[in-house]
């Protein structure tokens, strides 16, 4: 068979992967702190006998676009968002520790402070745990402090939030859409990084970029079932050339 | 068969809930005591078809690999438990908790239930019921001659009779909870402990981080409709974003048949 077809078959089908991509940044263009997932063609050389003349192209996801998304205040004092550069750490399904921005706290029956899904947040001491009866603020470096029992006067800290900002580059993203540090080690704590409280970070996902992407990607499809058309032409015209009935 | 088609119903679905809790508080924008929802999304799992990292030869590793994220879903709807604003009603009977709390109500099957709104009424036999017609906890009974009811801060209940004799009950308890976001809600303006929520603390308003209860006044819904507008704004955008991913593929999957 002629080997153009194959070409446009996997540039076809890396399209649909990579369109994949797009429409689940556009799927989570409501959740709260989601990073853009980036998606990028690479080039496959074929290598074997005779000249080096084919290219397959390869669909791979680079990483994720790690920009803030929108800052909007929803006037909760469980919500907060991290400005600027930083993670919010958090204790995963298997206990280990994974990062994520997306600050809309809540506590638990037992008093320990955990995210919206029920991850327990780490402090700086362990997970955070929240007395009865107190009414919460949450500081601009991540302290946790408290005023029980209608006592204005007395303020007791019950811990830290740990904020973290290790470089983009080592962040990779789980499959449970967690990030962690590429090497496996958990992030050192970092005083640098602030939060604002009663706030939440948008997801950064730009509507315009990916429908555009769409669009291109659909076109490149379209492109792609062209060539196989070609391919499938040339074979017919070859099939006549050839014929023995003609 | 596409990916996208899938991913993008995912994400019309979380759109369809987002709008659905925008006009379940739009339409409680009068309620009494109305505490808004607001839907929480997630990105679903990712599908890792090429591992980031693995070795590619001996030698060296695949720098980026290639995973493909599943969609987004609703993965709860948070109530939102910020006082509302506090009307003023003159209604001896109307109670706003200014501060935490719910007033605890008995239900028709004996088991409490939790409110905010205020707005209590008498029943025939003089007992102090919410406009559903369920007993305040505990119960206070106004007198058939009663003159004139008072209902001080910390939850007495001062009654002036006939014949200038005063009478004193209750005081009116509170509860509240270590998470009221888990409560569960049971319409009527009620909600329900649960296991989440964790258990009652129960005491006098105005100690124990419990709020005060000021008579003559109702607590309104929180709900900002400006807030929910814009928000239905962005879900309807959003929604017909995702309708024109669901059309790209569905176009490309024309083209792939028209071969």
């Amino acid at each position: 068979m002629d080997r153009l077809l194959y070409i446009a078959m996997n540039g076809a089908k890396h399209s649909l992967l990579q369109q994949a991509v797009t429409t689940q940044n556009l799927a989570n263009v409501s959740t709260n702190a989601y990073k853009a997932q980036s998606s990028a063609f690479r080039a496959l050389p074929v290598y074997g006998a005779g000249a080096p003349t084919r290219t397959f192209v390869v669909d791979s996801t680079p990483g994720a676009d790690l920009s803030s998304g929108v800052i909007r205040t929803t006037g909760r004092p469980l919500d907060v968002a991290v400005q600027g550069r930083g993670w919010i750490a958090v204790q995963d399904a298997k206990g280990g520790e994974a990062y994520t921005r997306n600050g809309s706290l809540q506590i638990a029956a037992d008093g320990t402070l955990v995210t919206s899904n029920g991850l327990t947040v780490v402090g700086d001491g362990g997970p955070i745990s929240v007395p009865t009866d107190s009414e919460l603020t949450i500081g601009k470096d991540g302290s946790v402090s408290v005023v029980s029992n209608n006592q204005f006067n007395a303020i007791t800290t019950i811990g830290r939030i740990k904020l973290t900002n290790p470089a983009d580059t080592d962040m990779v993203r789980g499959d449970d859409g967690l990030f962690r540090q590429r090497n496996g080690q958990p992030a050192a704590a970092d005083a640098g990084v602030n939060l604002a409280s009663s706030a939440l970070e948008a997801s950064n996902v730009s509507a315009v970029d990916a429908l555009i992407s769409l669009i291109d990607q659909s076109r490149f499809f379209d492109m792609q079932i062209k060539l196989m058309q070609k391919a499938d032409e040339n074979a017919n015209r070859a099939a006549q050339v050839m014929s023995l009935t003609a | 068969m596409l990916r996208s088609l899938w991913i993008a119903k995912t994400g019309m679905e979380s759109q369809q809930t987002n709008i659905d809790v925008i006009s379940h508080n739009l339409a409680n924008v009068s309620t009494n005591g109305f505490k808004r929802s607001r839907p929480v999304f997630e990105d679903l799992i990712y599908q890792t078809l090429r591992q980031p990292g693995a070795q590619a030869t001996q030698q060296s590793q695949i720098p980026s690999g290639l995973q493909l994220g599943t969609g987004a879903r609703p993965v709860a709807t948070e109530r939102i438990h910020i006082q509302g604003n506090v009307q003023q009603t003159g209604n001896p009977l109307d109670l706003a908790i200014n501060g935490n709390g719910f007033f605890q109500i008995r239900q028709t099957d004996g088991t409490l239930a939790y409110t905010r709104d205020g707005s209590f009424q008498v029943n025939s036999e003089g007992t102090v019921v919410t406009a559903n017609g369920d007993v305040l906890q505990p119960q206070i009974t106004i007198p058939s001659d009663a003159v004139s009811v008072t209902i001080a801060k910390d939850g007495t209940v001062t009654v002036l009779q006939a014949g200038n004799t005063t009478s004193t009950q209750g005081p009116i308890q509170l509860s509240n909870f270590i998470n009221p976001a888990g409560l569960q809600s049971a319409g009527d303006n009620l909600y329900l402990e649960t296991v989440a929520s964790g258990t009652p603390n129960t005491s006098n308003p105005g100690i124990n981080g419990l709020g005060n209860v000021n008579q003559g006044f109702v607590e309104t819904s929180n709900v900002n409709v400006v807030e929910e507008l814009i928000n239905m704004i962005t879900a309807q955008r959003a929604y017909e974003i995702n309708s024109k991913a669901i059309q790209a593929s569905d176009q490309m999957l024309q083209r792939l048949v028209q071969l």
